[in-house]
């Protein structure tokens, strides 16, 4: 092939990539625009508007106060920092206990072995929504009920409604603390103080234990990717099997756990929104909630998209700073 | 060379063919029900009484028989009906879609479901209220007293927001919880997790009879804090289909009005006198034409299902488990609400 057909090649090349590109624009933006004049044939309002408008339903717990005359995008807020509320203790238990199941898998000791295999095995071949079903019907139907909590410390109660501990709050309209709340048993069951609830327990300790197999899994296969003979050479230096995971082994696996792990971090992100199912309200049972009031679905189903989004575009870019710090220099 | 873009070309090529067969705006409905043999209507996926499938998958209630009347009336056989389990997220986009020709879905008929949603709803089929249902050991007898309790409903409905309303009225703090479903949300509160449980009166009366571990533990508190009009409703810009998801249901209660049965239909049409009841059953001026269905459609109707007060007895009614009274739900010449415009 003479120089100028290739260069001739590439100019094609280009031109047909553009027009392809065009043409997928093309495509979808015919999609949208016909959908929506389809929805306005039908009578259908759609847009955003409704987002300033008051929600009309109430929030029962989390961080953001919300109550029924606040507007819809405060109630969305609610809803995704209940969403990060539970999607970061579970990532931080998830990434605990998983490094540790992981490390017990390759344990010399036959029980150990054993149990952290059947552990892998069972909890990744269930489905999370299974899990999560169960998790809840199990505290449904252990704990006390909420009109006879057990008093577990002075301040500390423990029933279906949740547990209820002590918690420092502020004068009305305060920004600071200035005293305690004590939980108190009243006709209904224990008010005040800061409540774990069950909904959230439940989310909370499903997700961690879910993730924890795969992490595990993504462990081991990090610490076999790690040459034998690094252990051999840290045995040579007399460092004590602890020390050699911890200062030779672990360090160098790294760099294979860093990568599949953030993957498996997006996935616990998104497995949050299963919450849904067990009454804790995250941003998907917001969005639900919303539909049903003003059958905003599109719109309501965009905004669920673009915040995970973002939140998985956070983690990606969290998580590869990360890795970058972990790499070989030479790699890079 | 030319090899190297086929598949390029291939799914620019799809794409274009994808845009250009992307749903049209759908046709009449009536046309469509009738080329496809069967009425496409969106249910509960179980409230006893309304919508609920027995052990053998045969669905029956309220609004299930609404359906079915619609279907008796314009495909002449009242088994023609699809149904299509919702729960109350789907319910409207389902319609908004064409998933479905009507939703008989115990839906509240509200201003902004109107107005908002391209819907037009039907006729009322149902006077709700939402009420709240209570462990008896609590010996709570008001729901003014319900300050502090954690109350569990189900997300999207106008439950949820009713709640909120009544007590930030009454200035009375309660949490609640809620569920995506309605089973997870009772199964929740008679599991103990909530001290009430709140929805419409009609399906807590079901609730406590059906899935209460004891019912006598469990008492309906006296209070309805809201209005509930049950009501079918079909997409907007389509009046002919509109027309006849509102006639038929009213063709039901007028016959009730008029004394025409399920049992006495035949007699009627071989020897009544009375012009409104040989409307009904198809003796008298063909109203059917200006729906677009034959003479006996009402007739077709009423031998399904019966008319309206057969089919309350039947489903909600002293005949059923719920043995609701009938209250609101009487006609309005017995002291209810119940009202059809006339058939004529």
């Amino acid at each position: 092939m003479s120089r100028e057909a290739s260069r001739r090649g590439a100019w094609l090349a280009w031109v047909v990539q553009a027009l392809l590109v065009l043409a997928v624009l093309a495509g979808a933006a015919w999609v949208v625009n016909h959908a929506l004049e389809v929805l306005r044939s039908r009578g259908v309002r759609s847009g955003f508007d409704f987002l300033t408008e008051p929600a009309g339903f109430s929030i029962s717990e989390g961080w953001i106060d919300f109550d029924a005359s606040q507007p819809f995008w405060r109630a969305f807020l609610a809803g995704l920092v209940n969403t990060v509320r539970a999607s970061v203790p579970a990532a931080i238990f998830s990434v605990v206990l998983g490094t540790l199941i992981g490390i017990g898998r390759l344990a010399p000791h036959v029980l150990l072995r054993g149990i952290c295999t059947a552990y892998v095995e069972l909890l990744r071949n269930v489905p999370l929504l299974v899990q999560l079903l169960m998790l809840a019907f199990a505290i449904a139907n252990l704990l006390p009920d909420p009109t006879e909590p057990v008093r577990l410390l002075p301040g500390v109660w423990l029933s279906k409604g949740g547990l209820s501990v002590p918690w420092p709050v502020s004068v009305e309209g305060g920004w600071w603390p200035t005293h305690f709340e004590w939980p108190e048993k009243g006709d209904f069951g224990v008010s005040g103080g800061a409540a774990l609830s069950p909904e959230y327990v439940t989310i909370v300790a499903g997700l961690s234990f879910y993730s924890a197999a795969f992490v595990a899994e993504i462990v081991r296969a990090g610490i076999l990717s790690v040459s034998q003979g690094q252990v051999l050479a840290g045995q040579a230096l007399g460092l004590t099997s602890v020390q050699q995971l911890r200062i030779v082994i672990l360090p160098q696996a790294l760099r294979v756990i860093v990568p599949s792990l953030t993957n498996q971090l997006l996935s616990l992100v998104k497995n949050s929104s299963l919450a849904v199912a067990v009454g804790y309200p995250e941003l998907v049972s917001v969005a639900n909630t919303t539909i049903g009031s003003n059958g905003r679905a599109f719109e309501c189903i965009a905004i669920i998209m673009a915040v995970y989004l973002l939140l998985s575009l956070l983690i990606s870019f969290g998580m590869n700073r990360y890795n970058a710090r972990v790499a070989l220099r030479g790699w890079r | 060379m030319k090899n190297r873009f086929r598949p390029a070309l291939a799914v620019a090529a799809s794409v274009v063919a994808f845009a250009a067969a992307a749903p049209a705006i759908a046709g009449k409905t009536l046309d469509a029900v009738k080329q496809r043999g069967t009425v496409k209507c969106g249910v509960t996926n179980g409230v006893a009484g309304f919508s609920a499938p027995d052990t053998q998958g045969n669905w029956s209630g309220l609004d299930v028989d609404t359906c079915r009347a619609i279907a008796a009336a314009v495909l002449g056989d009242a088994k023609k009906v699809d149904f299509v389990p919702l729960n109350s997220q789907q319910r409207f986009s389902a319609l908004q879609a064409g998933e479905i020709d009507i939703l008989a879905r115990n839906t509240t008929w509200t201003l902004t479901r109107d107005a908002s949603l391209g819907f037009n709803f039907t006729t009322i089929t149902y006077y709700d209220g939402q009420g709240f249902l209570v462990p008896k050991k609590l010996k709570v007898t008001s729901a003014k007293q319900l300050k502090n309790a954690t109350i569990c409903t189900q997300s999207g409905t106008t439950n949820e927001k009713n709640v909120s309303d009544y007590f930030r009225a009454q200035n009375i703090p309660v949490k609640t919880v809620v569920f995506e479903s309605f089973e997870a949300s009772f199964k929740a509160f008679f599991s103990g997790r909530c001290q009430a449980f709140t929805t419409d009166a009609s399906a807590l009366a079901g609730l406590r009879n059906k899935e209460a571990p004891n019912p006598d533990d469990y008492v309906i508190l006296p209070e309805l804090i809201s209005k509930e009009p049950l009501a079918p409703l079909v997409r907007r810009g389509d009046d002919e289909w509109f027309a006849i998801a509102k006639w038929v249901p009213n063709a039901l209660i007028e016959a009730e009005e008029f004394g025409v049965t399920q049992a006495n239909a035949d007699e009627l049409k071989a020897n009544s006198k009375d012009p409104a009841q040989q409307r009904l059953v198809g003796t008298g001026e063909d109203l059917g034409k200006l729906l677009g269905l034959d003479k006996e459609w009402s007739f077709r109707a009423i031998k399904a299902v019966g008319n309206y007060g057969e089919m309350f007895e039947r489903n909600v009614g002293p005949k059923s488990v719920l043995k609701l009274p009938r209250g609101s739900n009487n006609l309005w010449n017995k002291g209810g609400l119940i009202y059809a415009p006339p058939v004529r």
